[in-house]
């Protein structure tokens, strides 16, 4: 009872709290209990919700920092590009289009190891306009060195940040770190959501170190000068080197998160949900785990043995974990909430990878069929998971089917 | 946290102008282990500089000749920290810089004390591609940076490309005269100085250079850094290469540009103008502006050029000094004639 009289502001620095609160606003406090020192801001629906509380924080004094509008997404990467290179804990973020527009800055920042935090909040790309979720725009930089997680919840959006921070500013991996949200079904809702102690997380995450890679006078270095054929190939070998190692980080991370705030999130890698006796399994990325959950449930009812494996990495991309996993079932049906157009089987980018995955890491290798839906921000409905369901346990039956099909098509 | 509800300064460096060539110190920031053309006046002003900034300084360098001819892997010239910042990014650079250092020095993680920031950035960088990331940064009234445009009047690394600030007519690898046309570029310098400063009413320094001048040049770099707020400079560097000439005319060809009135020297100190040089004389009328044939015809990008071309540039040359609101500088015009009480 006693520290229920103590204001809000210590309660907030030794006690947990739990408000009602969207992705977007999740991951604005997030920043905030990172003591992040630089952020950016340029708007583009949807993720840009995330600047406006985080505008607000520092209004209100209750977070310190340099907030900067850019005047593009280019510039806004590259303010934060500097500034983290100039030794700042850097965040910001884009949507869609927003973020090919920054392509540029967001190519070059792997090399030079820079480990900013960026919200993507998932939008598909124009043209034509639409404000709705796709995966393509975050996916764009998948071969350049970044990390990319996927979230489906605000909790996990707020866990997932303070992860990333430390993640990233390890200085085995020392790259930029994207966390996808989808747009509105999670950048706009809301949900309770546990905010750890400001006093917890400042022991979780320490202060960004940039060390002898620190532009400062104090540390004449020249960085990235001209290395052309002589170099270059050694210098992408240590980004190489980061994706070697970046797996076992992740693990160290979510141990020692796990450790600090007692909230578990098993295999960091993928979430697992009815697996156990499942003879078929549905695997996709982000929200569409609601309805799917919601399906699998239904299906299960009726006598139906389906699980969903939910991916949460995509980079990297845990390879022999995942094929490990999944040649458990007859069956997988993979969601792209994405394309890859004119792709191995036209299928779309997760169910590529995992195909791959598969071949090389997997004796027993299940049919996997791939499932195109829930573009440019459509519902994937019940009904829609039922009949990929079907699908999968005709292909489970050995009976072929289609490697790729479009889920949720008007005729 | 400052509470302040205007602008919230940081102190500068106080750096003075040097009194003569011979109070200038000796040591160099910007040194051995780049591989520039003899007669680079753009290397000439990196090395300026970086003398007149000092020791407390980091230089952001945008992709340009300055980079790939500057910076090759193991063998710098820089004896400042100094990065490769992209080909658009000189003004985005210079104000991640300034607002990591500051937020760093407030939260006290690092030691309190002004530090030079300075982007530089060709005039492909600058006039064309990084405009629009520089404009926005002069808006910035909070953090104390300089972007130094160094104008060589073409992409000088990529083979010599017609820019944003090439003269007119100029005969470059993308714009040859041809059998039919001998004039393929019709655009005229982009005015950048003055364009900083109107278009940015809170910049406190703007100023142009030349490599011709160096006690001048390294002194406008010394206000810029110290004045506060985001600052501009515009460099005109002579380039051997790129404008056909022997290296041996480089400074000349700076002077020249000076004094046959192409080049207008002037600093914009809260929004006061101050000619300098022989800008002043030729202002003043003491100095009768030479004639742009003399300087023209010294470089072989304008080789092709018939009587009726050097007449025209001169025309337009003499239009900015005895049209312009602001001769040389500010390009409106008094609508003389016009200026008649309206009659009821």
């Amino acid at each position: 009872m006693a520290t229920l009289t103590l204001p809000v502001e210590e309660r907030k620095k030794t006690q947990e709290q739990e408000a009602l609160i969207t992705g977007a606003e999740a991951i604005a406090i997030a920043c905030k209990l990172a003591n992040v020192d630089v952020v950016t801001a340029y708007p583009i629906r949807p993720y840009d919700t995330v600047m406006q509380y985080i505008s607000q924080l520092v209004a209100d004094g209750e977070m310190d920092c340099e907030y900067i509008v850019a005047e593009g997404e280019h510039s806004q990467f590259e303010i934060v590009k500097h500034a983290s290179i100039c030794g700042a804990r850097v965040f910001c973020g884009s949507s869609g289009v927003g973020w090919m527009y920054a392509m540029e800055a967001l190519t070059v920042s792997p090399a030079l190891r820079v480990p900013m935090v960026c919200m993507v909040g998932n939008r598909a790309l124009d043209d034509p306009g639409a404000f709705g979720v796709e995966h393509n725009d975050a996916l764009a930089v998948r071969d350049l060195g970044w990390l990319l997680t996927w979230v489906d919840s605000a909790q996990e959006a707020l866990d997932t940040a303070l992860i990333a921070y430390r993640v990233a500013e390890d200085r085995r991996i020392f790259v930029p770190l994207a966390i996808s949200c989808d747009g509105a079904f999670l950048t706009h809702s809301q949900a309770l959501v546990k905010i750890p102690a400001a006093e917890q997380v400042k022991k979780f995450l320490p202060r960004y170190d940039r060390g002898d890679l620190l532009l400062h006078p104090d540390n004449v270095i020249s960085v990235a000068p001209q290395a052309n054929e002589d170099w270059v190939m050694e210098i992408r070998r240590q980004n190489y080197k980061v994706t070697e190692v970046a797996c076992d980080v992740i693990r160290e991370v979510y141990a020692d998160f796990e450790r600090t705030f007692g909230r578990k999130y098993g295999n960091p890698f993928f979430e697992e949900y009815m697996t156990e006796d499942a003879e078929v399994v549905l695997l996709g990325m982000g929200t569409l785990s609601t309805p799917v959950k919601v399906a699998v449930r239904k299906l299960r009812e009726e006598g139906k043995k389906v699980g969903f494996v939910r991916l949460r990495w995509f980079r990297p991309f845990a390879g022999p974990e995942i094929a490990k996993c999944l040649e458990r079932f007859k069956a997988v049906g993979v969601i792209d909430r994405d394309f890859s157009f004119g792709s191995p089987d036209l299928s779309g980018v997760v169910a590529t990878e995992v195909r791959s995955a598969m071949y090389s890491s997997s004796s027993t290798r299940p049919p996997v069929i791939c499932f195109i839906g829930g573009l440019g921000g459509r519902e994937v409905t019940v009904p829609d998971v039922e009949t990929m369901t079907d699908v999968v346990f005709q292909a489970a039956k050995g009976k072929a089917q289609p490697l790729t099909q479009w889920i949720g098509l008007r005729g | 946290m400052s509470t302040s509800t205007f602008v919230d300064e940081k102190p500068t460096q106080n750096l003075e102008a040097f009194k003569g060539v011979k109070k200038v110190p000796h040591e160099e920031y910007y040194t051995s282990g780049h591989r520039t053309c003899q007669g680079c006046e753009s290397a000439e002003i990196m090395k300026l500089m970086a003398k007149a900034a000092g020791p407390r300084t980091i230089v952001l360098g945008s992709t340009g000749c300055m980079y790939v001819a500057n910076t090759s892997y193991y063998s710098t010239p820089w004896g400042v920290p100094w990065m490769h910042t992209q080909l658009g990014s000189s003004g985005s650079s210079a104000l991640g810089a300034a607002a990591a250092f500051r937020v760093q020095m407030r939260k006290g993680v690092m030691k309190d004390e002004p530090i030079n920031v300075i982007a530089f950035c060709g005039d492909g960088g600058g006039a064309d591609m990084g405009l629009g990331a520089i404009s926005a940064t002069m808006c910035h009234p909070d953090y104390n940076l300089l972007i130094l445009m160094y104008d060589n009047e073409s992409y000088a690394n990529t083979d010599i490309q017609i820019s944003g600030t090439s003269p007119y007519g100029v005969n470059t690898s993308f714009s040859t005269p041809g059998k039919v046309k001998r004039i393929m570029n019709h655009r005229w310098k982009k005015n950048m100085a003055p364009l900083m400063m109107v278009g940015h009413p809170t910049v406190k320094y703007v100023g142009t250079i030349s490599t011709s001048y160096p006690l001048q040049a390294m002194n406008s770099v010394r206000k810029a850094l110290s004045i506060g707020g985001p600052t501009f400079i515009h460099c005109l560097n002579p380039c051997p290469k790129g404008w056909d000439f022997d290296p041996i005319l480089s400074f000349e060809l700076g002077e020249l540009a000076v004094n046959t009135g192409i080049w207008p020297l002037y600093e914009i100190e809260c929004g006061k103008l101050k000619l300098y040089g022989k800008t002043k004389d030729i202002a003043n009328g003491r100095f009768k502006r030479l004639p742009v044939r003399d300087y023209l015809l010294k470089q072989g990008r304008f080789a092709h050029f018939i009587d009726e071309d050097i007449e025209y540039f001169q025309s337009k040359i003499d239009e900015m000094w005895n049209k312009w609101l602001v001769p040389g500088i500010i390009p409106l015009q008094k609508e003389i004639e016009a200026d008649t009480p309206p009659s009821l």
